[in-house]
């Protein structure tokens, strides 16, 4: 599933990767949705046994399992399978406890007081408490720490350790992600790391954690073994050792699948369609989707005079058949967005103005906004300037230059050229997106479960190297992000996250375009898989192979 | 012959810090840096993280001084650490003592290359000497034929073709990777068996490429040779053909073989990254791409200034050898 290699998933990681990130969401309408003979592969009549090994493969590997110094999705993936956070996201995407039992929120939101479960040991047998998630919390703020996820922390007012298992953040004003940021990043064992500089410690390439997996030997290249945690808290996995096996070629690592020498893996569109649509995959494999947590959108540089009139912006997203995308694109294997969440999940706002696709209405709003076609050339002009522009997107992503294309085919019928232009990722960064150098975009945002979006569209974070580079300026937008992260009620932030997104649907910055879907596929002797809206590894404790099917025997002492 | 060597060697220092100049300048021309991974369209980065974490790999000095640093550091021999999360040294990247020698990168990459340049060798110079022999006879085509079909052929193409005939239909050979799951439970034969078997379909697509170069290098040297007047002169003294081939022929043949081998030593430790990502096998041409993709500079510059350092030996020994082997040039 970590599809995204070093290329940092050309997507941004809101995320806050809490848990165990093997997969991200997935939603439950989509559990009729699961291909493959269900009927044999699933839960069924079989008896869970100890056991077998799961070989997941990938083509990115990881670079340090130490949460909060990783940057790439292969590192979270394993390091989410050895640290817990304190809390995690229930399969309905409430949050829920890990490491702390429960808590409580101050009525004002201010403070928040985690109770910590008792009797979790680290792998060396040390007890976990409330001392390693504030030497965690020190560790992250510190300024000799290289993390990318200190500006969650940095809001923390105060930290204390009230008792061995007692621990209490206070904050300067509410802020509603706050709760959700105390996932793994901020677990380390004092014990191991006190005193030491924690990137030199080696620590990151051979960690102690207290999860349901431990690393077992890391041969670089080429695959990381982990084995079960037979004192995990939550008890002992059924599956013996899970393999995170690195097979850079995409081409290759589906070969491997086929061969036997890898147990998951996710898909591509044509692979989940085409080619795993066989006798043999049906029988020995099964299938899941769900929607990722990500969205790909074309957005339009506001300060850019093509685009400052909103009806030119509505006539584009006119002249766009999002169901067209979906079906080319992604072959089908996702949905069209109307704004920049996952549709089925709480703050998703399903009647926004959609914009259906229809060339009058886009030629219309163009008539209305002065473009017409004088010259009769096929394309429109407005004073004698024709309407051309440069979609720009980051090379080596082969979907968003398909979506370009078929964009770009969809405008020349409305009489606008567009060209398009593939740009290497940190060229595209640092020449266009921060120098604002463009016109429109295509390109993605990976999203947290959290519906917080304030660094993306509140109109203070136009700066350079910010990220609402489209220049997007709405008082109203503005006043509801500060109200959705200040307050814990979730019927008031659905409120406002609804509000925003009819605001951004009216005034469309963006045209969001379509959210994929994960495709993960697994071996169907792997039983206990249960698809649920945060995935299918959440529960990978309970994943299990009956005695009879195990195919590699117990490695484990 | 001494004074040569000496002088010859004397000359290697200034190119040597020549290239490792260019290179620092060029590797940090390119747009990106190394906190990127990190930083990059991550809204929870304040610019002075952002400057914090520039500040920690002592991007913010100007570049004359961040060269000047590493080569204070180079000179003793040391390559620093690398600029990716995991902040291991690069020599510990490239040779990593806590691996045993079959997992280290440089190893894996080198002991491919030596073998595939065996195996080319092997079969190049006699599919040469045999089609310069035979000149335009049916076997001299269809050996033709046959090395320029390697050369052209996709070298991705073929590995994944030959993956799914040996791997998945006839289900004989690994596809992947540089052993098997169950690896630490086989015994030493079987550990070496498993090995080889993993090594059979990289080294057959790796050599079968290269096989094209050097067999029509060989035949047209051979060409040009025995048309000379002395293979005339020992043909006329009723010496046999083989030992007019074998022993006259090809020794003068093989002469400009020494330039080519001097020049392929700093290849051994090159690797094509799209051969080692085809067959998942951790070696040096991935490691250098890496590097580069996440603009890791001080793993960039150590690789390069390996591959600088070979380049130069490799042309000084080629040099040297030809002296040793060829009179007219020593007198010369």
């Amino acid at each position: 599933m970590n599809r995204t290699f070093l290329k940092k998933s050309h997507i941004l990681f809101i995320s806050l990767f809490l848990s165990f990130s093997l997969a991200s969401g997935c939603k439950k309408s989509e559990e009729g949705k699961e291909t493959s003979s269900s009927s044999k592969a699933g839960t069924g009549n079989f008896e869970p046994a100890y056991g077998d090994t799961l070989v997941e493969g990938s083509i990115g590997e990881p670079s340090i399992l130490v949460p909060m110094l990783a940057g790439d999705s292969a590192s979270h993936s394993v390091a989410g399978m050895i640290f817990n956070g304190l809390v995690k996201y229930d399969t309905d995407l409430s949050v829920t406890g890990d490491l702390a039992e429960s808590w409580d929120i101050s009525p004002d939101g201010l403070v928040i007081t985690f109770h910590l479960r008792k009797g979790v040991k680290w792998f060396d047998g040390a007890d976990f408490t409330a001392d390693d998630v504030m030497f965690g919390y020190k560790t992250i703020i510190d300024e000799k720490t290289p993390t990318a996820y200190k500006e969650d922390f940095l809001q923390v007012k105060k930290a204390e350790v009230l008792d061995s298992h007692t621990f209490r953040v206070s904050y300067e004003k509410p802020f509603a992600p706050a709760l959700t940021s105390w996932g793994n990043l901020v677990v380390l064992p004092k014990h191991l790391l006190e005193g030491k500089d924690i990137t030199k410690t080696g620590f990151g390439r051979n960690p102690v954690g207290m999860g349901q997996y431990r690393l077992e030997k890391w041969t670089p290249g080429q695959d990381l073994k982990l084995v079960s945690n037979r004192d995990y808290f939550e008890g002992r996995p059924y599956i013996d050792s899970y393999v995170y096996r690195i097979i850079p070629d995409p081409a290759t690592l589906f070969l491997e699948l086929q061969a036997g020498g890898v147990d998951m893996m996710g898909l591509t569109p044509v692979q989940y369609t085409k080619q795993t649509d066989t006798g043999f995959f049906r029988e020995n494999f099964r299938k899941f989707r769900y929607p990722v947590f990500s969205y790909t959108y074309m957005g339009f540089n506001l300060k850019s005079p093509l685009f400052k009139d909103v009806r030119v912006r509505k006539a584009i997203a006119h002249a766009i058949n999002k169901e067209e995308l979906v079906d080319t694109v992604l072959l089908g294997i996702g949905k069209p967005a109307t704004g920049p969440y996952v549709p089925d999940t709480w703050p998703y706002n399903p009647v926004v103005p959609k914009y259906e696709y229809s060339k009058e209405k886009a030629s219309n709003l163009l008539r209305e906004s002065g473009w017409s076609d004088s010259n009769k050339d096929g394309i429109i002009e407005k004073e004698g300037v024709p309407f051309e522009f440069t979609i720009l997107t980051n090379m080596g992503n082969q979907q968003r230059m398909n979506a370009a294309t078929i964009i770009q085919q969809r405008l020349k019928e409305i009489g606008i050229k567009a060209e398009i232009r593939a740009v290497e990722w940190s060229t595209f960064i640092n020449e266009f997106i921060d120098k604002r150098r463009f016109q429109a975009v295509i390109l993605g945002w990976s999203i947290g479960v959290d519906p917080d979006q304030y660094d993306i569209w509140h109109s203070s974070k136009i700066g350079e190297k910010e990220f609402n580079f489209v220049s997007y300026n709405s008082p109203e937008v503005d006043a509801l992000l500060e109200k959705g992260r200040r307050t814990f009620d979730i019927g008031e932030r659905k409120k406002a996250y609804y509000r925003i997104q009819e605001i951004l649907a009216e005034e469309v910055p963006y045209i969001f375009l379509y959210v994929p879907d994960a495709m993960p596929i697994v071996h169907s002797r792997f039983k206990g898989i249960k698809p649920t809206p945060i995935g299918i590894s959440y529960n990978f404790n309970k994943w299990f192979v009956p005695k009879e099917l195990q195919r590699h025997s117990s490695i484990q002492q | 012959m001494l004074g040569y060597t000496l002088k010859r060697l004397l000359e290697m220092i200034p190119t040597f810090f020549g290239i490792t100049l260019l290179s620092f300048f060029i590797i940090h021309l390119a747009p990106g840096k190394p906190t990127d991974v990190l930083a990059d369209m991550n809204p929870k980065i304040t610019p002075e993280a952002r400057a914090k974490l520039e500040q920690y790999y002592g991007l913010d000095k100007p570049i004359m001084i961040q060269y000047g640093l590493w080569l204070k550091r180079i000179v003793k021999l040391d390559f620093g650490e690398s600029f990716s999360t995991d902040r291991r040294p690069v020599m510990e990247k490239i040779w990593d003592k806590k691996q045993p020698l079959s997992e280290r990168r440089l190893f894996i990459t080198f002991l491919i290359n030596v073998l595939s340049m065996l195996i080319i060798f092997i079969f190049a110079i006699p599919i040469g000497v045999s089609s310069a022999t035979h000149q335009y006879s049916i076997y001299d085509k269809f050996t033709t034929t046959f090395v320029f079909l390697g050369f052209a052929i996709p070298s991705f193409w073929l590995a994944l073709l030959l993956m799914m005939l040996f791997g998945i239909h006839l289900d004989w050979l690994p596809i992947s990777g540089l052993k098997s799951m169950n690896y630490d439970s086989l015994s030493l034969a079987g550990k070496i068996w498993d090995r080889a078997n993993h090594l059979i379909l990289p080294l057959f697509v790796s050599s079968f490429g290269g096989l094209a170069g050097l067999s029509r290098y060989m035949r047209s040297n051979m060409l040009e040779v025995i048309r000379q007047d002395y293979i005339t002169t020992a043909r006329a003294k009723g010496l046999p053909e083989r030992s007019v081939i074998y022993r006259h022929a090809m020794k003068n043949a093989m002469l400009p073989i020494i330039t080519l081998l001097g020049l392929s030593v700093p290849g051994l430790i090159g690797g094509s990254v799209i051969f080692e990502n085809i067959f998942g096998i951790p070696g040096m041409g991935q490691l250098f791409f890496m590097g580069v993709m996440t603009r890791d500079y001080p793993l960039i510059m150590g690789i390069l200034t390996i591959g600088a350092f070979l380049t130069l030996i490799g042309n000084l020994l080629a040099d040297l050898g030809y002296m040793f082997a060829d009179p007219r040039i020593r007198a010369g």
